[in-house]
Protein backbone atom coordinates (compact mmCIF):
# COMPACT_ATOMS: atom_id res chain seq x y z
CA UNK A 1 0.00 0.00 0.00
CA UNK A 2 0.66 3.70 -0.31
CA UNK A 3 3.11 4.79 2.63
CA UNK A 4 0.98 8.70 2.03
CA UNK A 5 -1.86 7.70 -0.04
CA UNK A 6 -4.59 10.35 -0.81
CA UNK A 7 -7.99 9.30 1.34
CA UNK A 8 -11.09 9.89 -0.96
CA UNK A 9 -14.72 10.02 0.41
CA UNK A 10 -16.25 7.59 -2.06
CA UNK A 11 -20.01 8.12 -3.71
CA UNK A 12 -22.15 6.76 -1.11
CA UNK A 13 -20.26 8.64 1.93
CA UNK A 14 -21.12 12.23 3.29
CA UNK A 15 -20.58 14.42 5.61
CA UNK A 16 -23.40 15.94 7.12
CA UNK A 17 -24.61 18.39 10.17
CA UNK A 18 -27.17 16.78 11.94
CA UNK A 19 -29.27 19.74 13.16
CA UNK A 20 -31.15 17.86 15.68
CA UNK A 21 -28.44 16.55 17.45
CA UNK A 22 -26.20 19.71 16.76
CA UNK A 23 -23.35 17.27 15.94
CA UNK A 24 -21.44 16.16 12.58
CA UNK A 25 -22.37 12.77 11.33
CA UNK A 26 -21.16 10.63 8.31
CA UNK A 27 -23.25 9.19 6.43
CA UNK A 28 -22.46 5.51 4.60
CA UNK A 29 -24.58 3.08 2.99
CA UNK A 30 -27.47 2.54 6.00
CA UNK A 31 -25.93 4.04 8.55
CA UNK A 32 -25.30 7.51 10.26
CA UNK A 33 -21.83 7.48 12.26
CA UNK A 34 -21.77 10.16 15.17
CA UNK A 35 -18.42 12.11 14.84
CA UNK A 36 -16.60 13.39 17.61
CA UNK A 37 -14.96 17.04 17.10
CA UNK A 38 -11.68 14.92 16.11
CA UNK A 39 -13.36 12.44 13.60
CA UNK A 40 -14.95 15.81 12.41
CA UNK A 41 -11.78 17.80 11.93
CA UNK A 42 -9.97 14.92 10.20
CA UNK A 43 -12.89 14.18 7.70
CA UNK A 44 -13.76 17.62 6.98
CA UNK A 45 -9.59 17.73 5.14
CA UNK A 46 -10.18 14.57 3.55
CA UNK A 47 -10.67 16.46 0.11
CA UNK A 48 -9.55 13.70 -2.40
CA UNK A 49 -6.86 16.07 -3.27
CA UNK A 50 -4.33 16.33 0.08
CA UNK A 51 -2.24 13.22 1.22
CA UNK A 52 -2.20 12.18 4.33
CA UNK A 53 1.25 13.85 5.31
CA UNK A 54 -0.30 17.21 4.09
CA UNK A 55 -3.32 16.77 6.15
CA UNK A 56 -1.67 15.61 9.36
CA UNK A 57 0.51 18.57 9.17
CA UNK A 58 -2.33 21.35 9.02
CA UNK A 59 -4.01 19.55 11.72
CA UNK A 60 -0.87 19.36 13.91
CA UNK A 61 -0.56 22.59 13.09
CA UNK A 62 -4.00 23.77 14.15
CA UNK A 63 -4.09 22.36 16.94
CA UNK A 64 -0.74 22.66 18.26
CA UNK A 65 -0.06 18.85 18.13
CA UNK A 66 3.34 16.84 17.75
CA UNK A 67 2.87 15.82 13.87
CA UNK A 68 4.30 12.49 14.07
CA UNK A 69 1.22 11.82 17.15
CA UNK A 70 -1.42 13.53 15.11
CA UNK A 71 -0.31 11.39 11.56
CA UNK A 72 -0.58 8.32 13.75
CA UNK A 73 -3.73 8.89 14.85
CA UNK A 74 -5.54 10.04 11.56
CA UNK A 75 -3.93 7.17 9.66
CA UNK A 76 -5.68 4.89 12.67
CA UNK A 77 -9.12 6.86 12.23
CA UNK A 78 -9.08 6.48 8.51
CA UNK A 79 -7.57 2.83 8.26
CA UNK A 80 -10.80 1.95 10.30
CA UNK A 81 -12.91 3.37 7.60
CA UNK A 82 -10.98 2.28 5.07
CA UNK A 83 -11.11 -1.39 6.11
CA UNK A 84 -15.25 -0.64 6.26
CA UNK A 85 -15.06 0.76 2.57
CA UNK A 86 -16.05 3.94 3.72
CA UNK A 87 -13.31 6.04 2.83
CA UNK A 88 -10.95 4.95 0.00
CA UNK A 89 -7.62 5.58 -0.27
CA UNK A 90 -5.89 6.20 -3.78
CA UNK B 1 -43.67 6.77 32.38
CA UNK B 2 -40.40 5.90 30.89
CA UNK B 3 -37.85 8.90 30.04
CA UNK B 4 -38.44 10.77 26.69
CA UNK B 5 -36.66 8.65 24.26
CA UNK B 6 -34.08 10.22 21.73
CA UNK B 7 -34.89 11.11 18.06
CA UNK B 8 -35.01 8.38 15.61
CA UNK B 9 -31.78 8.40 13.10
CA UNK B 10 -34.07 5.52 10.62
CA UNK B 11 -37.39 5.50 8.58
CA UNK B 12 -38.49 2.83 6.65
CA UNK B 13 -41.13 3.64 4.24
CA UNK B 14 -42.76 0.55 2.27
CA UNK B 15 -44.19 2.72 -0.34
CA UNK B 16 -46.44 -0.11 -1.75
CA UNK B 17 -46.88 -3.39 -1.38
CA UNK B 18 -47.07 -4.20 -4.66
CA UNK B 19 -44.61 -6.54 -6.11
CA UNK B 20 -43.57 -8.36 -9.20
CA UNK B 21 -42.33 -11.20 -6.82
CA UNK B 22 -44.24 -13.34 -4.66
CA UNK B 23 -41.01 -15.11 -2.43
CA UNK B 24 -42.39 -17.09 0.28
CA UNK B 25 -40.23 -15.38 3.11
CA UNK B 26 -41.58 -11.63 2.54
CA UNK B 27 -41.69 -9.97 5.72
CA UNK B 28 -45.00 -8.07 4.44
CA UNK B 29 -48.53 -8.76 6.08
CA UNK B 30 -50.17 -11.22 5.07
CA UNK B 31 -52.96 -8.88 4.40
CA UNK B 32 -51.31 -6.52 1.71
CA UNK B 33 -52.53 -3.21 1.47
CA UNK B 34 -54.29 -2.71 -1.75
CA UNK B 35 -53.09 0.40 -3.97
CA UNK B 36 -56.04 2.16 -4.03
CA UNK B 37 -54.90 2.75 -0.35
CA UNK B 38 -50.99 3.99 -0.75
CA UNK B 39 -50.40 7.59 0.29
CA UNK B 40 -50.00 9.78 -2.48
CA UNK B 41 -46.33 11.81 -3.56
CA UNK B 42 -47.13 15.14 -1.54
CA UNK B 43 -48.08 13.02 1.12
CA UNK B 44 -45.15 10.64 1.36
CA UNK B 45 -43.08 14.00 1.13
CA UNK B 46 -44.18 15.94 3.75
CA UNK B 47 -43.68 13.11 5.44
CA UNK B 48 -40.23 12.90 4.66
CA UNK B 49 -39.75 16.27 5.73
CA UNK B 50 -41.28 15.87 9.24
CA UNK B 51 -38.55 13.00 10.02
CA UNK B 52 -35.70 14.96 8.72
CA UNK B 53 -37.13 17.84 11.05
CA UNK B 54 -36.81 14.64 14.12
CA UNK B 55 -33.74 13.46 13.53
CA UNK B 56 -34.31 10.65 10.86
CA UNK B 57 -30.89 10.58 8.79
CA UNK B 58 -31.24 7.63 6.89
CA UNK B 59 -34.46 7.00 4.66
CA UNK B 60 -35.19 3.28 3.11
CA UNK B 61 -37.54 3.47 0.53
CA UNK B 62 -38.80 0.01 0.21
CA UNK B 63 -42.18 -2.05 -0.34
CA UNK B 64 -43.30 -4.23 -1.59
CA UNK B 65 -40.91 -2.99 -4.71
CA UNK B 66 -40.70 0.82 -4.65
CA UNK B 67 -40.52 0.47 -8.31
CA UNK B 68 -43.83 -0.17 -8.67
CA UNK B 69 -44.60 3.09 -7.67
CA UNK B 70 -43.97 5.24 -11.09
CA UNK B 71 -43.62 8.40 -8.67
CA UNK B 72 -40.21 6.64 -7.02
CA UNK B 73 -38.40 9.37 -8.60
CA UNK B 74 -40.21 12.51 -7.34
CA UNK B 75 -40.46 11.10 -3.91
CA UNK B 76 -36.24 9.93 -4.07
CA UNK B 77 -35.72 13.95 -5.08
CA UNK B 78 -38.23 14.62 -2.55
CA UNK B 79 -36.49 12.99 0.12
CA UNK B 80 -33.35 14.28 -0.80
CA UNK B 81 -34.86 17.71 -0.39
CA UNK B 82 -35.32 17.05 2.95
CA UNK B 83 -31.36 16.41 3.22
CA UNK B 84 -31.99 12.57 4.06
CA UNK B 85 -29.75 9.99 2.41
CA UNK B 86 -31.80 7.82 0.22
CA UNK B 87 -31.31 3.94 0.42
CA UNK B 88 -33.65 2.33 -2.17
CA UNK B 89 -34.59 -1.45 -1.17
CA UNK B 90 -35.38 -3.24 -4.84
CA UNK B 91 -35.25 -6.50 -6.41
CA UNK B 92 -34.32 -4.60 -9.07
CA UNK B 93 -37.28 -5.87 -11.54
CA UNK B 94 -38.79 -2.83 -13.11
CA UNK B 95 -36.11 -0.44 -12.84
CA UNK B 96 -35.06 0.39 -16.65
CA UNK B 97 -32.01 2.12 -17.29
CA UNK B 98 -33.57 5.64 -18.00
CA UNK B 99 -35.63 4.64 -14.89
CA UNK B 100 -31.94 4.39 -12.80
CA UNK B 101 -30.70 7.58 -14.66
CA UNK B 102 -33.94 9.54 -13.67
CA UNK B 103 -33.48 8.36 -9.88
CA UNK B 104 -29.56 8.80 -10.02
CA UNK B 105 -30.34 12.84 -11.23
CA UNK B 106 -33.07 12.65 -8.31
CA UNK B 107 -29.92 12.25 -5.82
CA UNK B 108 -30.13 8.36 -4.98
CA UNK B 109 -27.30 7.52 -2.47
CA UNK B 110 -27.53 3.86 -2.26
CA UNK B 111 -29.01 0.77 -3.52
CA UNK B 112 -29.64 -2.67 -1.82
CA UNK B 113 -30.21 -5.53 -3.81
CA UNK B 114 -31.93 -8.75 -2.93
CA UNK B 115 -30.51 -11.89 -4.31
CA UNK B 116 -32.79 -14.62 -4.00
CA UNK B 117 -30.30 -16.94 -5.25
CA UNK B 118 -27.38 -17.08 -7.57
CA UNK B 119 -28.49 -18.90 -10.59
CA UNK B 120 -31.64 -18.54 -12.67
CA UNK B 121 -33.63 -21.08 -11.72
CA UNK B 122 -33.77 -21.37 -8.38
CA UNK B 123 -34.30 -17.62 -7.91
CA UNK B 124 -36.98 -18.23 -10.02
CA UNK B 125 -38.36 -20.76 -8.22
CA UNK B 126 -38.18 -18.89 -5.00
CA UNK B 127 -39.48 -15.64 -5.73
CA UNK B 128 -42.14 -16.86 -7.69
CA UNK B 129 -41.72 -15.06 -10.65
CA UNK B 130 -40.21 -16.50 -14.28
CA UNK B 131 -37.15 -14.46 -15.93
CA UNK B 132 -36.98 -11.75 -12.67
CA UNK B 133 -33.06 -13.47 -11.93
CA UNK B 134 -31.74 -12.11 -15.72
CA UNK B 135 -33.38 -9.08 -15.53
CA UNK B 136 -31.95 -8.33 -11.53
CA UNK B 137 -28.38 -9.17 -13.05
CA UNK B 138 -29.09 -6.67 -16.23
CA UNK B 139 -29.98 -4.00 -13.03
CA UNK B 140 -27.10 -5.06 -11.27
CA UNK B 141 -24.93 -4.26 -14.33
CA UNK B 142 -26.50 -0.69 -14.95
CA UNK B 143 -26.09 0.05 -10.99
CA UNK B 144 -22.24 -0.93 -11.43
CA UNK B 145 -21.75 0.75 -14.67
CA UNK B 146 -23.15 3.99 -12.92
CA UNK B 147 -21.08 3.90 -9.97
CA UNK B 148 -23.82 4.00 -7.06
CA UNK B 149 -23.06 2.06 -4.45
CA UNK B 150 -24.36 -1.44 -3.76
CA UNK B 151 -24.94 -3.70 -1.01
CA UNK B 152 -26.00 -7.04 -1.77
CA UNK B 153 -28.75 -8.35 0.03
CA UNK B 154 -28.51 -12.40 0.46
CA UNK B 155 -31.56 -13.90 2.06
CA UNK B 156 -30.61 -16.98 3.61
CA UNK B 157 -32.88 -19.97 4.39
CA UNK B 158 -32.98 -23.94 3.85
CA UNK B 159 -32.82 -23.97 0.45
CA UNK B 160 -30.14 -21.37 -0.08
CA UNK B 161 -28.15 -21.35 2.96
CA UNK B 162 -25.68 -23.66 1.87
CA UNK B 163 -24.54 -21.64 -0.92
CA UNK B 164 -23.71 -19.00 1.42
CA UNK B 165 -19.70 -18.97 -0.32
CA UNK B 166 -20.95 -18.66 -4.04
CA UNK B 167 -23.63 -15.82 -2.53
CA UNK B 168 -20.74 -13.86 -0.90
CA UNK B 169 -18.62 -13.85 -3.90
CA UNK B 170 -21.23 -13.92 -6.72
CA UNK B 171 -21.61 -10.38 -4.67
CA UNK B 172 -18.42 -9.23 -4.92
CA UNK B 173 -18.67 -9.67 -8.73
CA UNK B 174 -21.60 -7.63 -8.75
CA UNK B 175 -19.20 -5.01 -7.42
CA UNK B 176 -20.85 -4.46 -3.85
CA UNK B 177 -18.86 -2.96 -1.36
CA UNK B 178 -21.15 -4.64 1.14
CA UNK B 179 -23.14 -7.82 1.66
CA UNK B 180 -25.95 -8.86 4.33
CA UNK B 181 -26.27 -12.27 4.86
CA UNK B 182 -29.55 -12.48 6.36
CA UNK B 183 -31.20 -15.45 7.72
CA UNK B 184 -34.73 -15.31 7.32
CA UNK B 185 -37.06 -14.07 9.97
CA UNK B 186 -39.92 -15.31 10.44
CA UNK B 187 -42.72 -12.64 10.50
CA UNK B 188 -45.68 -12.04 7.77
CA UNK B 189 -45.34 -14.61 4.98
CA UNK B 190 -42.03 -16.62 6.10
CA UNK B 191 -44.06 -17.18 9.28
CA UNK B 192 -46.17 -18.98 7.32
CA UNK B 193 -43.44 -20.50 5.63
CA UNK B 194 -41.46 -21.21 8.33
CA UNK B 195 -41.37 -25.04 7.56
CA UNK B 196 -40.08 -24.82 4.55
CA UNK B 197 -37.39 -21.96 5.06
CA UNK B 198 -36.33 -22.74 8.96
CA UNK B 199 -32.75 -24.15 8.20
CA UNK B 200 -30.99 -26.80 10.48
CA UNK B 201 -28.48 -26.26 13.15
CA UNK B 202 -25.87 -28.21 10.85
CA UNK B 203 -26.82 -25.41 8.17
CA UNK B 204 -25.98 -22.55 10.35
CA UNK B 205 -23.28 -24.05 11.98
CA UNK B 206 -21.60 -24.55 8.34
CA UNK B 207 -22.63 -20.97 7.80
CA UNK B 208 -21.05 -19.10 10.43
CA UNK B 209 -17.83 -20.29 9.72
CA UNK B 210 -18.31 -19.60 5.79
CA UNK B 211 -18.78 -16.53 7.12
CA UNK B 212 -16.00 -15.73 9.22
CA UNK B 213 -13.80 -17.45 6.54
CA UNK B 214 -15.11 -14.86 3.70
CA UNK B 215 -14.94 -11.85 6.30
CA UNK B 216 -10.77 -12.89 6.19
CA UNK B 217 -10.59 -13.13 2.16
CA UNK B 218 -12.61 -10.34 1.64
CA UNK B 219 -11.23 -7.92 4.10
CA UNK B 220 -10.86 -4.35 2.79
CA UNK B 221 -12.67 -5.36 -0.22
CA UNK B 222 -16.31 -6.23 0.83
CA UNK B 223 -18.03 -5.40 4.11
CA UNK B 224 -20.16 -8.99 5.09
CA UNK B 225 -22.74 -8.22 7.47
CA UNK B 226 -24.43 -11.87 8.91
CA UNK B 227 -27.58 -12.06 10.72
CA UNK B 228 -28.11 -15.31 12.63
CA UNK B 229 -31.29 -16.69 12.66
CA UNK B 230 -32.39 -16.06 16.19
CA UNK B 231 -34.13 -19.64 17.06
CA UNK B 232 -30.64 -20.89 17.13
CA UNK B 233 -29.31 -18.61 19.18
CA UNK B 234 -28.85 -18.27 23.25
CA UNK B 235 -29.82 -14.96 23.79
CA UNK B 236 -32.73 -12.89 21.75
CA UNK B 237 -31.65 -10.31 19.35
CA UNK B 238 -32.50 -6.44 20.08
CA UNK B 239 -34.54 -6.14 17.35
CA UNK B 240 -35.28 -2.69 15.87
CA UNK B 241 -32.40 -1.77 18.63
CA UNK B 242 -35.12 -1.33 20.91
CA UNK B 243 -38.91 -0.89 20.43
CA UNK B 244 -39.25 2.85 19.63
CA UNK B 245 -35.48 3.71 19.98
CA UNK B 246 -33.66 4.18 16.65
CA UNK B 247 -36.34 3.93 13.78
CA UNK B 248 -39.84 3.52 12.81
CA UNK B 249 -41.59 1.94 9.97
CA UNK B 250 -44.56 3.76 7.70
CA UNK B 251 -47.06 1.42 6.04
CA UNK B 252 -48.11 2.31 2.34
CA UNK B 253 -51.49 3.73 4.06
CA UNK B 254 -49.46 6.19 6.25
CA UNK B 255 -49.95 3.55 9.78
CA UNK B 256 -46.96 4.36 11.75
CA UNK B 257 -45.73 1.30 13.10
CA UNK B 258 -42.32 0.79 15.71
CA UNK B 259 -41.64 -2.29 13.33
CA UNK B 260 -42.95 -3.74 10.22
CA UNK B 261 -44.77 -6.79 12.56
CA UNK B 262 -46.24 -4.47 14.35
CA UNK B 263 -49.35 -4.69 13.67
CA UNK B 264 -49.58 -8.56 14.68
CA UNK B 265 -49.83 -7.48 18.18
CA UNK B 266 -53.21 -7.35 19.47
CA UNK B 267 -54.98 -4.45 21.17
CA UNK B 268 -52.29 -1.54 19.98
CA UNK B 269 -53.22 1.54 18.82
CA UNK B 270 -51.62 2.84 15.80
CA UNK B 271 -51.38 6.24 14.45
CA UNK B 272 -51.49 7.40 11.09
CA UNK B 273 -49.22 10.29 9.33
CA UNK B 274 -52.52 11.53 7.97
CA UNK B 275 -53.55 12.38 11.39
CA UNK B 276 -51.00 13.41 13.52
CA UNK B 277 -47.79 14.89 13.24
CA UNK B 278 -44.37 12.01 12.85
CA UNK B 279 -42.96 14.31 16.02
CA UNK B 280 -46.39 13.47 18.15
CA UNK B 281 -46.38 9.75 16.63
CA UNK B 282 -43.20 9.30 17.72
CA UNK B 283 -43.29 10.76 21.23
CA UNK B 284 -46.73 10.56 22.31
CA UNK B 285 -48.02 7.85 20.17
CA UNK B 286 -49.48 4.93 22.05
CA UNK B 287 -47.99 1.87 19.98
CA UNK B 288 -44.40 3.80 20.49
CA UNK B 289 -44.30 4.00 24.26
CA UNK B 290 -46.15 0.22 24.44
CA UNK B 291 -42.70 -1.37 24.67
CA UNK B 292 -40.51 1.40 25.84
CA UNK B 293 -38.12 1.52 29.08
CA UNK B 294 -38.26 -1.38 31.83
CA UNK B 295 -41.99 -1.27 32.98
CA UNK B 296 -43.72 -3.31 30.02
CA UNK B 297 -40.96 -6.31 31.21
CA UNK B 298 -41.92 -9.20 32.95
CA UNK B 299 -39.56 -11.62 34.39
CA UNK B 300 -36.32 -13.37 33.61
CA UNK B 301 -36.65 -9.62 31.77
CA UNK B 302 -36.97 -7.16 34.47
CA UNK B 303 -34.64 -8.39 36.41
CA UNK B 304 -31.71 -9.45 34.00
CA UNK B 305 -28.38 -7.70 33.51
CA UNK B 306 -28.97 -8.00 29.82
CA UNK B 307 -32.46 -6.13 29.51
CA UNK B 308 -30.55 -3.05 28.22
CA UNK B 309 -28.85 -4.90 25.95
CA UNK B 310 -31.51 -7.12 24.06
CA UNK B 311 -34.34 -4.93 25.81
CA UNK B 312 -36.19 -8.96 26.19
CA UNK B 313 -35.75 -9.17 22.19
CA UNK B 314 -38.64 -8.85 20.04
CA UNK B 315 -42.26 -8.31 20.81
CA UNK B 316 -43.92 -9.44 17.89
CA UNK B 317 -41.76 -13.25 18.10
CA UNK B 318 -43.13 -13.54 22.05
CA UNK B 319 -46.28 -12.62 20.49
CA UNK B 320 -46.10 -15.21 17.90
CA UNK B 321 -44.84 -17.73 19.89
CA UNK B 322 -45.73 -16.85 23.33
CA UNK B 323 -48.83 -15.42 22.38
CA UNK B 324 -47.59 -12.96 24.71
CA UNK B 325 -45.93 -9.79 23.40
CA UNK B 326 -44.80 -8.42 27.24
CA UNK B 327 -43.34 -12.18 27.49
CA UNK B 328 -39.21 -12.67 26.73
CA UNK B 329 -38.95 -13.25 23.65
CA UNK B 330 -39.17 -17.26 23.29
CA UNK B 331 -35.81 -17.44 21.73
CA UNK B 332 -33.94 -16.61 25.01
CA UNK B 333 -32.89 -20.21 27.08
CA UNK B 334 -34.04 -18.36 29.99
CA UNK B 335 -37.32 -17.64 28.64
CA UNK B 336 -39.94 -19.97 30.01
CA UNK B 337 -41.37 -20.85 26.25
CA UNK B 338 -37.90 -21.97 24.90
CA UNK B 339 -39.59 -24.97 24.48
CA UNK B 340 -41.87 -24.09 21.75
CA UNK B 341 -39.25 -22.68 19.75
CA UNK B 342 -36.85 -26.10 20.47
CA UNK B 343 -40.29 -28.03 19.18
CA UNK B 344 -40.30 -26.18 16.48
CA UNK B 345 -36.65 -26.76 15.16
CA UNK B 346 -37.33 -30.84 16.46
CA UNK B 347 -40.17 -30.69 14.16
CA UNK B 348 -38.12 -29.85 10.69
CA UNK B 349 -38.86 -32.83 8.10
CA UNK B 350 -35.93 -33.96 5.46
CA UNK B 351 -38.22 -33.25 2.70
CA UNK B 352 -39.62 -29.27 2.59
CA UNK B 353 -43.11 -28.64 2.08
CA UNK B 354 -43.52 -26.38 -0.66
CA UNK B 355 -43.93 -22.83 -0.83
CA UNK B 356 -46.80 -20.72 -0.27
CA UNK B 357 -46.28 -17.77 -2.46
CA UNK B 358 -47.41 -14.42 -1.38
CA UNK B 359 -50.44 -12.53 -2.93
CA UNK B 360 -53.35 -10.16 -2.24
CA UNK B 361 -55.56 -12.98 -2.09
CA UNK B 362 -54.66 -14.80 1.14
CA UNK B 363 -57.51 -15.46 3.52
Amino acid sequence: MNADPVPLLPRGTRLHHDRVRDTMVLLVPERALLLDEIGTAILQEVDGKSTLAAISARLAERYGAPEPDVAADIRAFLDGLVAQRLVDYQ
Amino acid sequence: MTERPGPPIAMLAELTHRCPLSCSYCSNPLELTARERELPTDVWARVFREAADLGVLQLHLSGGEPASRRDLQDLVKAARDANLYVNLITSGIGLTPARLDALEAAGLDHVQLSLQAIDAEKADWIGGYSGGFARKLSFAGEVRQRGIPLTVNAVMHRHTIDDIDAAIAFAADLGARRIEVACVQFYGWALANRAALLPSRDQVTRAKSAVAAARRAYAGRMTIDFVPPDYYADYPKACMGGWGSTGLNIAPDGTALPCHAAATIPGLRFDRVTDRSLAEIWYDGAAFNAFRGHEWMQEPCRSCARRDRDHGGCRCQAMALASDPHAADPVCHHSAARSIVDHIISEQTAASPPFIYRSHKHQ
